[in-house]
């Protein structure tokens, strides 16, 4: 996956990052397991300080999406939902609403939503289990 | 052992005739961090970074650097320091391998096999005198003999001055180089805020001689907001707002920037009732233009390493 830096954005360079991995695994441009490159490895590419690359890396690790093994690099850690199911359906509730509220006043019907909902979904990777309750 | 920050100065102060030109500096770069020296022209760089090195001489204060006080560095001491003026200065006549030749006595610790890679890198052949390179090539070949002793604290004044643009990213990578080997400290003054970004840990303003800022990069940038409030009819006077930075009329709104956004800052702003309120980040470069142009004196914004206090000056804003 390429990483990039865009140092007139308004933001911070290390948060790009951040949304990048985020963005990569969400689309399982990045998948369980794969390496990333070393703090140092990245850092040369984006010709950027290695303390933003680190940060950006540890933030994830905080988050649980990556996991160093020492010694050996970064890697995309398995996808665990260990938040409890109220929160991630609040989350859920919050994203659709910030969502569907910018389709309603860009203009487009439900169906139209629906549809780029369709579509997208495609290009991502989930890997939720089916619910069993409709 | 507790590392000495590796440079400090303590009220340093310059004045050229009676204009005061670096004020009561007190200016304190940690070892292994990246420091951004940021300030328009004339607000006292240059003059700074001379005196840090012993090239002119202060009217008044200290200056420690890697520990010792800096008009008594020890032989020893002094190899351990690099400096690249500005404009890349050398001597014309001396071919590059002279040049080479030149710079290594003065340093026990020279890496002959890095300058060798970078000067392959750049393709460039000892055997070529100083003069009839072209500006980046000199920039290149001063960059090599600044790394090359491996110094633990390279003083860089405003390195990438007239380089082109690729030349200046060879020069960021070879910087990104330095910086991966732990412990290295570097203090660059620089106008390209782009670069600045990408490479420094932390930054310091210099406006008209006085220090105003010295804190993370990412604190600065995330200090600076810039809020447009939009009004209908006729637009409010500026708010009485503490931290602010400029207040622009643009059609039906108000631009205003602030040092800080907190509680007091938005009730300043709602007191005004406008219709909306968006609150905006910057890039470095944009908050660095917003917080040196504009005719009142910004607020100081003082983060040290350690402190999670944000301390403010008692100059306020004006």
């Amino acid at each position: 996956m390429e990483f990039q830096c865009d140092t007139t954005s308004r933001t911070p360079i290390y948060k790009q990052l951040i949304v990048q991995v985020r963005q990569g695994i969400a689309r399982g441009k990045l998948l369980p397991g794969d390496r990333l490159p070393s703090v140092r490895q990245l850092s040369q590419q984006l010709v950027v300080n290695p303390n933003t690359v680190a940060r950006a890396y540890t933030e994830l690790e905080r988050e649980g999406l990556l996991h160093t093994r020492q010694g050996v690099g970064v890697f995309v850690a398995e996808l665990q939902a260990d938040l409890n199911e109220s929160v991630r359906q609040e989350r859920l509730q919050t994203a659709l609403e910030c969502f569907l509220t910018e389709s309603v006043h860009l203009g487009f019907s439900a169906d139209q939503v629906l549809q780029a909902v369709a579509e997208q979904i495609q290009n991502f990777h989930f890997v939720g289990a089916p619910s069993d309750a409709n | 052992m507790i590392m000495s920050d590796a440079i400090v100065t303590k009220r340093l102060t310059k004045h050229y005739g009676r204009k005061r030109v670096v004020d009561s500096l007190n200016l304190r770069v940690p070892r292994g961090s990246v420091y951004g020296f940021l300030g328009r022209n004339g607000a006292g760089k240059s003059t700074t970074i001379k005196m840090l090195l012993g090239m002119v001489h202060a009217d008044y204060g200290q200056v420690e650097l890697l520990g010792e006080p800096a008009d008594q560095l020890c032989w020893e001491t002094r190899s351990r320091i690099a400096y690249l003026a500005e404009g890349h200065p050398c001597y014309g006549w001396m071919t590059i391998g002279e040049a080479v030749r030149f710079t290594s006595s003065f340093y026990p610790n020279w890496n002959s096999t890095l300058v060798d890679q970078i000067l392959d890198h750049f393709q460039l052949s000892r055997r070529q005198k100083f003069r009839r390179l072209s500006r980046g090539q000199q920039a290149q070949v001063s960059l090599a003999l600044a790394v090359a002793p491996d110094p633990e604290l390279l003083i860089l004044d405003d390195p990438t001055l007239g380089l082109d643009t690729v030349v200046r990213r060879d020069f960021l990578e070879s910087l990104i180089q330095i910086i991966q080997r732990q412990g290295r400290t570097i203090l660059f003054s620089s106008h390209i805020l782009g670069d600045v970004e990408r490479v420094a840990d932390r930054i310091g303003i210099l406006v008209a001689g006085v220090l105003r800022v010295d804190c993370r990069t990412d604190q600065f940038r995330e200090s600076i907001r810039k809020i447009v409030l939009e009004f209908h009819g006729e637009l409010p006077e500026q708010p009485l707002c503490p931290g602010l930075v400029s207040c622009r009329q643009v059609g039906s709104q108000l631009e205003l920037v602030t040092v800080g956004y907190d509680d007091v800052q938005r009730e300043a702003i709602e007191a005004l009732n406008p219709r909306s309120i968006e609150v905006l980040d910057l890039n470095l470069e944009d908050a660095f233009i917003e917080y040196t142009r504009g005719p009142r004196r910004p607020l100081p914004l003082f983060v040290m390493e350690n402190q999670d206090a944000q301390k403010t000056g008692s100059q306020g804003a004006a």
